[in-house]
């Protein structure tokens, strides 16, 4: 009772990256408020599936196993969590701010009436008072989040309904095994329990999911180019200077709303956030939506036309010049003297 | 037999040019001081029901939007573009209403409106950026849900297909009517407006944009009733006053803060030969590259 509860995406038998950050945050918080760490995980297949989940110290893993759960769908999967949340009574729940988690996390908030915060990229322990009435809340959850197209950070509290529900996307939170060998408890749920058959009434026909090709979140090095780059043809020398370091390729919102590079190599609020130990920005200007994604990298080296760009003001080194003439002399020098 | 679709959408700040005075003493967005403009992913979904409004004979698009007086404005818009009627819910009981709140209004507003089969949303809003308010008004009227729409490949028998865009590929699903979905940036654009119709609806005003009008202007409505836009207040609506507004609203607003970054002093460099070769030369021997 009045445990965190984190939902699990699974995909192909793997539990998402984005899963096992939220443990991981939610053990911290669950030692703080000094309860219990759990797991909701809804599949087909799913035996063995708390060996990757107990490490990250969550206590209770509730498990529904059945084939007509094997991909997720709004309606069975809103009423198992509600259920388990009527019956469970969790003061926090979390989930991924992915397609799955922004499509389950509002259903279930207005099933509970509780409140949901989207896209939280803090989550604090800290106590409110309301001014009218003088009344002070112990140990409420601060869903921190950035609003307003990233031009703001807004502390979002829920003083009074239950679970205090957050989403995160992939990458805020850091990952971090606690105990490989922890000790948690299993318990299995029946479907039949908890979903209807008026829940079907959305099926899948199709699915063709790729494997990402692009793995910007881990990597130790990133070139990043945003709208100054100029052209996608110019964007291939930051690919080759990528290729060189052993790199990956980065992008700003705007160099990727103008067509430069793929989706799925955004930095910032609205793409992935990134820590590598160094991080290259090639002509980006530097708004504060991208900023937030990679401000936390070790060391920042920007190449910028305009000596005042703002990213310059949280850079280490700053070049100030064109990434056409700049960039091949970076390779150029490296060629040469490392084998 | 035509379909009956409601499309939701939002005024919104202009997001790109927004500062702390934007923002009211209690957290509370000012919406007054911003440029305003149609919610981008609400135009995309309105997109879709005049899709399917030119496909199958009979179908009317109604579009349904909660906001200050201002907000008859993306009616109007919708109008030009091929919506047959818009409906304005402004009431000062709405005002600071969370996801939630918001979720609930439109609902009591759409039961009031009737028996449907669709209702298109865009995908979230660029104020808030929360994807929620659709979700929760499915599950407020106890309908189904299909988010993140790119394409409806078609509405058949009681049923809808839809082509969904995730994060790693795409899905497609069928759903049964009524539902709603959710519409995506990446989903084709909006028409553009169509002259016959900016001709027609240019006077088309809400009871409330009309209260300075002239007799002569009143006379016009009288004549050409399609010129009247429909503006609910609370009144309109069957509601439990407790749920909305800031009463009804689960979630605060405990602080708002400007963004402020650690700033570093910045070695600074030329794009000299010298300069990079250095600059190389550290990272190298620092085993920062290498």
């Amino acid at each position: 009772m009045n445990n965190i509860i984190v939902f699990c995406e699974i995909e192909d038998g793997k539990v998402q990256d984005v899963s096992l950050e939220l443990l991981t945050k939610g053990r911290k918080l669950a030692n703080e408020l000094n309860c219990k760490l759990e797991a909701l995980a809804i599949g087909y297949k799913l035996e063995g599936i708390e060996k990757q989940i107990f490490p990250y110290g969550v206590d209770t893993l509730y498990v529904v196993d059945d084939a007509a759960l094997e991909h997720y769908l709004t309606l069975p999967y809103t009423s198992i969590t509600v259920k388990l949340f009527e019956e469970q009574k969790p003061q926090i729940a979390l989930m991924g701010a992915t397609t799955v988690g922004r499509d389950l996390g509002p259903r279930v908030s207005s099933a509970l009436h509780s409140g949901l915060t989207a896209d939280c990229t803090e989550l604090e322990i800290g106590s409110h008072t309301e001014t009218k009435t003088n009344k002070t809340y112990d140990k409420l959850l601060y869903q921190i989040r950035p609003a307003f197209g990233g031009n703001i950070i807004a502390t979002i509290i829920n003083p009074d309904c239950r679970p205090q529900m957050a989403t995160v996307r992939e990458g805020v939170m850091k990952k971090e095994i606690v105990d490989p060998n922890y000790k948690g408890q299993i318990v299995k749920l029946e479907a039949k329990k908890y979903v209807n058959d008026t829940d079907f009434a959305v099926r899948i026909i199709e699915r063709q999911m790729e494997k990402s090709k692009v793995n910007i979140k881990n990597a130790s090095i990133i070139v990043a180019g945003g709208y100054g780059v100029g052209s996608k043809e110019n964007f291939q020398l930051l690919f080759e200077l990528a290729e060189v370091l052993g790199a990956e390729v980065g992008a700003s919102r705007a160099a990727v709303d103008a067509g430069f590079a793929e989706h799925d190599r955004q930095i910032g609020q609205t793409g992935v956030t990134v820590r590598p130990k160094l991080y290259i920005a090639c002509g980006i200007s530097g708004q504060i939506q991208h900023i937030a994604g990679m401000q936390e990298s070790s060391m920042i080296i920007s190449i910028n036309s305009d000596p005042y760009a703002p990213i310059n003001k949280i850079a280490d080194y700053v070049i100030t010049g064109n990434v056409e003439d700049v960039i091949p002399k970076m390779i150029k020098y490296y060629k040469q003297n490392t084998k | 037999m035509g379909l009956k679709i409601i499309v939701l959408a939002k005024q919104v700040p202009d997001t790109r040019n927004v500062g702390k005075d934007a923002m009211k003493a209690d957290g509370t967005v000012n919406r007054a001081a911003l440029p305003a403009i149609f919610n981008p992913e609400d135009l995309n979904a309105l997109e879709q029901a005049l899709r399917l409004k030119d496909q199958i004979p009979g179908t009317t698009v109604t579009l349904l939007t909660m906001g200050p007086v201002r907000a008859a404005e993306i009616l109007r818009e919708g109008l030009f573009r091929g919506a047959d009627d818009g409906i304005l819910l402004t009431d000062r009981a709405f005002a600071g209403s969370d996801t939630l709140a918001t979720s609930y209004a439109l609902s009591c507003a759409i039961r009031k409106i009737g028996k449907f089969d669709l209702i298109f949303a865009g995908r979230q809003a660029i104020d808030g950026d929360t994807a929620q308010v659709g979700p929760q008004v499915a599950e407020k009227l106890g309908i189904p849900q299909i988010t993140y729409a790119e394409d409806v490949l078609f509405v058949k028998d009681g049923a809808i297909r839809v082509k969904r865009r995730l994060e790693r590929g795409v899905e497609i699903v069928e759903g049964k009517l009524p539902i709603l979905v959710t519409v995506n940036g990446s989903a084709p654009a909006c028409r553009p407006r169509n002259a016959r119709l900016l001709m027609k609806y240019k006077h088309a005003t809400t009871i409330s944009e009309r209260a300075e009008k002239s007799e002569d202007y009143m006379a016009l409505i009288n004549e050409k009733p399609y010129l009247n836009i429909k503006e609910w207040s609370v009144n309109d609506i069957e509601c439990d006053r407790e749920q909305l507004g800031l009463s009804g609203s689960p979630t605060k607003v405990k602080k708002i803060e400007n963004i402020v970054f650690q700033v570093k002093e910045a070695k600074r460099l030329t794009d000299s030969d010298s300069d990079i070769n250095q600059l190389m030369k550290e990272l190298i021997e620092n085993h920062t590259i290498g």
